[in-house]
């Protein structure tokens, strides 16, 4: 019976080893390997079009991989672990006519929560969010941001132990993605499982303890963010007084001049030479930084940069929708 | 299975409210009762149309003794074989001559018959004349016989049972059965057509496809549905039934089909839901492809002449009970439901039935098995072998 007898909790609550699936001759997922830890918030970063979505579908069994095998919750099936999960589609999609509360409590009844005991957590969780007021409301009276709320609500209703959550934050304005960050941070303490997909870095850089980077349908990058900024060396500003002298000669190749500052990687060898040729050479220091990597960088690195240009460029599109 | 159950309950339980909570719901139960008040407001013009009076008259140009005799025999004989079934006679000048006299405007008489009752001449067009000619010459018979015509009166012997006529009772109830079922079908199953439109145009088929088995949600429409349908049968049937007790004229009995009238019911009510169902499974596999309501729209008018043609064969078969077209028509799963009740109506056993319904309930789940595996591969864009799909478990 699905999900009626708890399992002793896999380590991982999410595995996909050498997923496949094409479209025609397009292999929007080729050849991925993922492994989500049970408890954490994971998040799988990528520009449209990357595969974010067809493995988050695959993953969850709305399709099935032409090669490759998958388990959610340690169970190969996921459907049969439906109860366990809450799902939250890109593409978001409620009926017009539903109350806001009937909606969520649908929702989990799906998910075979009993709809008495969902309507009365919808009701405790709307009005826990201010949104009280609009429980009795049809979907279709509601607001975007609100109806979004709303379904994100009918995503963890029935208290899953995985959420899969795709581009939550897109179409939501800075108050709800500060909320919708707060709610998937008091989900994971509850020791629940956050998988995401996501376009914009910071929310991820925020937000996750792993991330995997997937660009053209395979995954780039996988660990914690931590690890994929450690990818870079840290990166030294240095402004001078002086612009020229033989101290020149100690700055690292790829040194780039950038508005009145030089720019470089830290040398494999640390920074004490380099300042004590600085220093001989009387460079005149003004100022110095040595600055960690950011994730962008490192997604720079790791997709490429024509990758990053086109997220950057979504994200700059959904700001000014 | 109880998993998948659960499922198509909750999915059935939203459509049920979301339809029979709505305010065009009202309009769907007041619907076909439209059509009703039409068809009686029409039936009584037509009653009143076929009893004004459309018969021929015949002009009758004899001499005044002959026209009188004429006369008589017309009447005795509409006593015994009633007025519809003889034209009517009126006298006529007996100049000018007939065909001069049809041939002038306002005439009003199809033909004329001229000469004697012994001698009778009748005048008229070929085919005025094909049509009149046995009438005038009945009707000149006895007019020559008169009084020597005695009208023997019949014996009435009634009795309480008659095979040959219960037969034929049994007969029009399973015609009545099967037309009340197939329309019943034709009018709701052509809703599930659109069903699944609503869920791909707000794009909530994901949350469903991610929770419960496509099949739950097949199973649950098809449920929800049917259930729709019988809170409209009910609502029809009882109006129906408060009609027919109100005009309801005293000492008329109807036949009593085969099984008898409970489990003829039953199985009326089994059989609809089985013709729903099967159709409906057909109409959700059709119409889950299509990705808009025109699309649908597109694909009704294919799909009701399909039906058509299902209920002429079974319709045929009615009439030809346990010849190999009647079997054909129980076998094959679409006419069976039709097939198998006209069969309730004429024929006592029972056993056919319950390996009817069997037969039956296992085609609606190989359409519905066979509609999912065409969702998953064309709308979904998953699956992989045809076989290897088929026969796969609904949450595997």
């Amino acid at each position: 019976m699905i999900g009626d007898t708890p399992a002793p909790a896999p380590a991982y609550a999410v595995e996909g080893h050498g997923l496949v699936k094409t479209f025609g001759s397009f292999r929007a997922v080729d050849g991925i390997d993922i492994a989500v830890p049970a408890g954490a918030i994971y998040g799988v970063l990528g520009p449209n079009g990357a595969g974010k979505t067809t493995l988050l579908r695959t993953l969850l069994g709305i399709v099935d991989p032409d090669e490759g095998h998958r388990s959610l919750l340690g169970d190969p099936v996921p459907l049969r672990q439906a109860r366990a999960i809450g799902y939250l589609p890109e593409e978001r999609g409620l009926y017009p006519s539903m109350k806001a509360f009937e909606a969520i409590a649908f929702m989990g009844a799906l998910r075979g929560l009993p709809l008495r005991v969902g309507r009365e957590r919808a009701r405790t969780m709307l009005e826990g969010h201010g949104m009280g007021a609009s429980a009795e409301k049809p979907i279709r009276q509601l607001s975007k941001g609100m109806a979004q709320t709303v379904q994100l609500f009918g995503t963890i209703v029935h208290e899953p132990r995985l959420i899969v959550l795709d581009e939550p934050f897109s179409g939501l304005d800075a108050i709800n993605q500060e909320k919708l960050e707060a709610l998937i941070r008091e989900q994971a303490r509850k020791g629940v499982t956050v998988l995401f997909s996501t376009h914009v870095i910071a929310h991820a850089e925020r937000l996750c303890e792993r991330i995997a980077i997937v660009a053209g349908g395979r995954i780039r990058f996988e660990g914690s963010v931590s690890e994929a900024r450690d990818r870079l060396r840290p990166q030294v500003r240095l402004r001078t007084r002086s612009s020229d002298g033989a101290w020149r000669r100690a700055l690292p190749e790829d040194t780039v001049a950038q508005e009145g500052a030089w720019h470089f990687a830290l040398p494999e060898g640390g920074i004490e030479p380099l300042l004590r040729a600085l220093l001989d050479g009387q460079a005149g220091i003004e100022s110095l930084s040595i600055e960690r990597p950011g994730l962008h960088d490192a997604f720079v690195a790791i997709a490429g940069a024509a990758a990053a240009r086109q997220m950057e460029e979504q994200q700059a599109g959904e700001q000014g929708a | 299975m109880r998993e998948m159950l659960r499922a198509a309950y909750v999915i059935a339980r939203r459509d049920f409210t979301a339809v029979v909570l709505s305010r065009t719901f009202i309009l769907f139960l007041l619907g076909p009762l439209l059509p009703i008040l039409i068809g009686m407001a029409l039936g009584g013009l037509g009653e009143r149309i076929a009893t004004t009076d459309l018969r021929p008259v015949v002009g009758v140009a004899m001499n005044a003794a002959d026209a009188a005799r004429m006369e008589r025999a017309h009447a005795r004989l509409t006593e015994r074989v009633g007025a519809q079934s003889l034209p009517r006679l009126q006298r006529v000048p007996l100049s000018p001559a007939p065909e001069m006299l049809l041939a002038r405007p306002g005439s009003g008489v199809a033909a004329i018959v001229s000469g004697s009752p012994q001698h009778p001449v009748l005048t008229g067009k070929p085919g005025d004349i094909d049509k009149l000619e046995g009438d005038i010459s009945l009707i000149a018979s006895a007019a020559l016989a008169e009084k020597a015509l005695h009208m023997v009166r019949v014996e009435r012997k009634e009795v309480a049972k008659s095979l040959g006529a219960q037969a034929q009772g049994q007969l029009a109830i399973g015609r009545i059965a099967q037309i009340v079922i197939f329309f019943l079908t034709i009018l709701l199953a052509g809703m599930i057509l659109s069903n699944l439109v609503e869920e791909k145009t707000n794009k909530i088929i994901e949350i469903l496809a991610a929770a419960v088995p496509i099949d739950a949600i097949f199973l649950g429409k098809l449920m929800a549905m049917l259930a729709m349908s019988f809170v409209g049968i009910l609502f029809w049937g009882c109006t129906a039934f408060a009609v027919f007790a109100a005009l309801k004229a005293p000492g008329v009995s109807l036949p009593v089909p085969a099984v008898g009238w409970p489990v003829f019911l039953l199985l009326g009510t089994l059989y609809f839901a089985m013709a729903y169902t099967l159709l409906g499974s057909l109409f959700l596999g059709i119409g889950a492809q299509a990705s808009t309501v025109r699309e649908v729209q597109t694909l009704n008018m294919p799909v009701t002449i399909g039906q058509m043609l299902i209920f002429f064969f079974a319709t045929y078969a009615v009439d030809h009970m346990g010849s190999p077209p009647e079997v054909a028509a129980a076998v094959f799963p679409f006419s069976s439901p039709f097939a198998m009740l006209a069969r309730a109506a004429q024929d006592a056993r029972l056993w056919p039935h319950l390996l009817a319904i069997v037969w039956q309930a296992a085609w609606v789940a190989l359409i519905i098995r066979v509609g999912v595996l065409l969702f998953r591969r064309h709308v979904l864009k998953s699956g992989g072998g045809w076989w290897k799909q088929l026969f796969r478990s609904a949450t595997g």
